[in-house]
């Protein structure tokens, strides 16, 4: 992964740096040590590794406004950071960059039921948010499986997704306002606990940005009464296109379902091997999830099922407790964690139409076979957003090339049949390259002018989400 | 002017001299519009694309949104964000199009629960004001690919682009549809009352209060319906006997008819559903809605009266009337910052529906 030759004058003014974010900054805030600065040389994409310059952790919105100033004066790339968990190297540092974590601004400012809100700082993670407001009945709703570790900092500037989006919509459909820092310090608030915008919708532009425009120190997060209830239902077919238009008819028949999560035979066989949840043998899996009273879901599985049966299923098992639930969701929730277990792979994450889900998951078969690499697919079939897992060997020299080719040609059929090359991952580095298979250089221009107002000298996160010749001139005039 | 095809309006746009007024079907004159000759995207009209097995409809933005609704009825679909229909209240004509809703990002009471048109937007194509086509987004339900220039679009009245094309998210028709009815209710009360149901499981699709009754909106399966109903009951016990309503109260919500005979300016005011119990006294209004738990307010007041002098939060836009500053909502200084930034880039020569955001 190419990144950009580190700028000599700002590594040489790392002493001078260090002072004067220390008389802004507590002397613990400030990590200059390269046995420390370490632990932030990457995020979730591991493979890509650079530790950076220096590493701050400011703990209230000032310090982080004060921090900025100074990098902002100093000509200082910035990488601002929530919990690393990146799975597209949105935080991964480079050497003449400052890494700015959130991880310190952690409190919940403020819970208001009868408006249906709670506004937290931005480094609390996802799952405490819900955690903060689930006594009395109300959750967050995105659900990125990172939820346990990963922070709201980055689920806005990744505008994360979850496997329950399908009902209840990503990052950006339940951020309602935030506090922000621009990079040359100045704090402005956006949004608030109103709904929509007045003027211009900002929030929609900030809300997956990738840390690029601003640094968000408060979220105004919307929050909602938790359902009465939600079950489960585990049907299996004998083909991937079966699977599909079952997808597709109960989308079609009204039936919303919160979660429609599809697996295929190498990956229900791995999960197996790991987490016994007892899924058939077969070509395709679904899981099929839906909400309320337990009349209620009585009333939408019937449905489902009767959908299902039209296809033949070689398996249609109905939770009947907590129990079985758990044992449904339990393959499906440790489908990556298996899957790494037995082999080195790269995630993709493109999206499709719903509809083109069976011609892409036969065109993969056949892209796997002509590069000799398997791929398992496991995935959230309700909004067409694959995960293709293509499984490499690491220490076999050349296989990663061969897996990175591989994934660019995936992620090119995703856009040709009408897709993206990234649902809920966040372009990073990872795909920075491949952006002009679904953009045009008009496209990325009209993006780009959009950096070039909110960070006029390019130093916010600076050789990300662009393709690096496309961002070149910029950066380097800055 | 009138353009039949991305091709011309590019060029039309690159030639124009002078300011523009970009229009759709005509009907909802907002904003403090400088002259300028009218470009209407009347011309690009038609459905390009529906996959109801996906959710999905693509249109040319000057499709009338009543063909667009037509389609999706075919199929059992619709637009979940129910677009209002500003003709009733402003006494206009014309063909109301999906472009100018999205330009608008017009969304009504189902919005408090499924989201706004922004929401549903997965996708444009637009023409800047220097004539360049750009395309945004997509036509898939998630998509992070690069910024989200689909959401600064939606809303921002022609003033950065003009559409050509807009792909949405639509949603299925509910089988059956429920509204409980409370009379009497104060102000206080009536928030209160929305705000219980609202923070119950039942999954409550309209929340509004006009003419001294407050409803409450239940849509999905039929027995599903039922119970909920019945559970939302026991609910709002404490504000008094919820009855089941025989009319479907939604249309006159959506549409804000209770004002459409009363004199005066018209506000549309976005705040916190609880800030509108202390707000709403303070206006002087001669009539009010409420739609999205009282986080929408609909109030006519005397002309020339502005609503923002006793806001501290929220933003309110004048809808109908002349008054006297600016139509929307000022904006703190940083916050003006960048939206001059993003216009002088996307619309350099300042040509595109001038002062309308004003």
């Amino acid at each position: 992964m190419q990144m950009p030759d580190p700028s000599a004058r700002v590594i040489g003014l790392k002493s001078q740096l260090v002072d004067r974010l220390l008389a802004v900054l507590p002397a613990e805030a400030v990590i200059s040590d390269p046995a420390e600065t370490r632990a932030y040389e990457c995020d979730g994409l591991a493979a890509y590794k650079c530790p950076p310059l220096l590493a701050v952790l400011p703990s209230t919105t000032q310090e982080v406004s004060d921090v900025l100033k100074i990098c902002h004066e100093m000509d200082v790339p910035v990488v601002p950071r929530g919990s690393g968990t990146s799975l597209a190297g949105g935080a991964m540092p480079t050497a003449d960059s400052v890494i700015l974590g959130v991880a310190r601004l952690n409190a919940v400012l403020e819970t208001d039921y009868a408006d249906r809100l709670i506004r937290v700082q931005s480094g609390r993670t996802n799952l405490s948010v819900t955690g903060a407001v689930e006594q009395d009945g109300f959750f967050y709703a995105p659900d990125p499986s990172s939820q346990l570790a990963c922070a709201i900092a980055g689920n806005i500037a990744m505008n994360s997704g979850g496997a329950h989006c399908l009902k209840y919509g990503v990052t950006t459909n339940n951020l309602m306002g935030v506090t922000m820092v621009m990079m040359d310090g100045t704090v402005t608030e956006i949004g608030g606990g109103h709904l929509d915008s007045g003027g211009l919708d900002l929030l929609g532009v900030i809300c997956g940005s990738e840390g690029q425009l601003g640094v968000v120190t408060e979220a105004t997060l919307r929050i909602l009464p938790k359902p009465e209830g939600a079950r489960p239902i585990l049907m299996g077919f004998d083909s991937a296109e079966v699977a599909g238009q079952c997808v597709s008819d109960i989308i079609k028949a009204g039936v919303l379902p919160v979660a429609i999560e599809y697996m295929d035979k190498l990956c229900i066989e791995v999960c197996e091997a790991h987490a016994q949840a007892g899924y058939p043998l077969c070509e395709a899996l679904l899981i099929v999830e839906v909400e309320g009273s337990p009349a209620e879901i009585d009333e939408q599985l019937a449905l489902i099922k009767d959908i299902a049966n039209r296809h033949n299923p070689v398996e249609l098992r109905e939770a009947k407790n907590a129990d079985e639930a758990g044992r449904i969701w339990l393959g499906r929730k440790s489908a990556f964690g298996a899957m790494g277990q037995v082999n080195d792979y790269m995630c993709l994450d493109g999206t499709v139409p719903v509809s083109k889900l069976p011609e892409v998951l036969r065109r993969i078969g056949e892209l796997s076979k002509e590069y000799g690499l398997d791929v398992g697919n496991v995935f959230h079939a309700g909004d067409g957003n694959m995960h293709p897992l293509i499984l490499y060997d690491a220490n076999k020299p050349g296989d990663l090339e061969i897996c990175e080719a591989l994934g660019a040609e995936i992620l090119k059929l995703c856009v040709e049949v009408g897709g993206c090359l990234t649902g809920e991952h966040g372009v990073g580095i990872e795909k920075r390259d491949l952006m002009r298979v679904q953009y045009t250089d008009a496209d990325l221009e009209a993006q780009m002018a959009i950096k070039d107002v909110f960070d006029p000298k390019w130093l916010l996160n600076p050789a990300k989400v662009f393709p690096l010749d496309a961002s070149a001139p910029r950066r380097d005039a800055a | 002017m009138t353009v039949t095809s991305e091709t011309e309006l590019c060029a039309a746009l690159r030639d124009a001299k002078g300011p523009l007024r970009i229009q759709g079907g005509g009907t909802r004159p907002i904003g403090k519009l400088e002259m300028g000759e009218v470009l209407s995207t009347a011309g690009l009209s038609g459905v390009t694309l529906y996959d109801p097995g996906a959710l999905t409809i693509v249109a040319k933005a000057g499709t009338p949104v009543a063909e667009i609704e037509a389609v999706l009825a075919e199929s059992g679909q619709r637009l979940a964000f129910e677009p209002m229909d500003h003709r009733h209240l402003l006494g206009t004509k014309g063909t109301p199009t999906i472009g100018a809703v999205v330009a608008g990002n017009i969304s009504g009471p189902r919005r408090i629960s499924v989201g706004a048109c922004r929401d549903f937007l997965l996708g444009v194509t637009f023409v800047d004001g220097a004539g360049t086509l750009v395309k945004n987004g997509g036509r898939v339900m998630k998509n992070v690919t690069g910024y989200d220039l689909v959401k600064l679009m939606c809303g921002s009245y022609g003033t950065l682009g003009v559409l050509t094309e807009v792909a949405l998210k639509v949603l299925p028709i509910a089988a059956a549809s429920t509204t409980l009815r409370l009379d009497g209710l104060s102000l206080e009360r009536a928030v209160a009352a929305m705000s219980a149901a609202l923070g119950s499981p039942y999954d409550v699709t309209g929340a509004g209060h006009a003419g001294g009754a407050t409803y409450v909106r239940l849509e999905g399966f039929g027995e599903s319906v039922r119970y909920r109903a019945a559970e939302l009951t026991q609910v709002l016990a404490p504000f008094g006997a919820a009855i089941p309503c025989d009319d479907d109260p939604w249309h006159q919500i959506r549409e804000v008819t209770a004002l459409a005979d009363v004199p005066g300016d018209v506000w549309r005011i976005s705040v916190r559903p609880t800030d509108a119990v202390t707000l709403l006294p303070m206006l002087s209004a001669t009539d009010a809605v409420l739609d999205w738990g009282g986080g929408l307010i609909w109030a006519a007041v005397p002309p020339g009266t502005d609503v923002r002098r006793h806001m501290t939060r929220g933003h309110a836009t004048l809808i109908r009337g002349t008054g006297h500053g600016p139509a929307f909502h000022p904006e703190p200084a940083p916050v003006a910052a960048i939206t001059q930034g993003l216009r002088d880039r996307f619309d350099p020569r300042g040509i595109l529906n001038p002062g309308l955001m004003t």
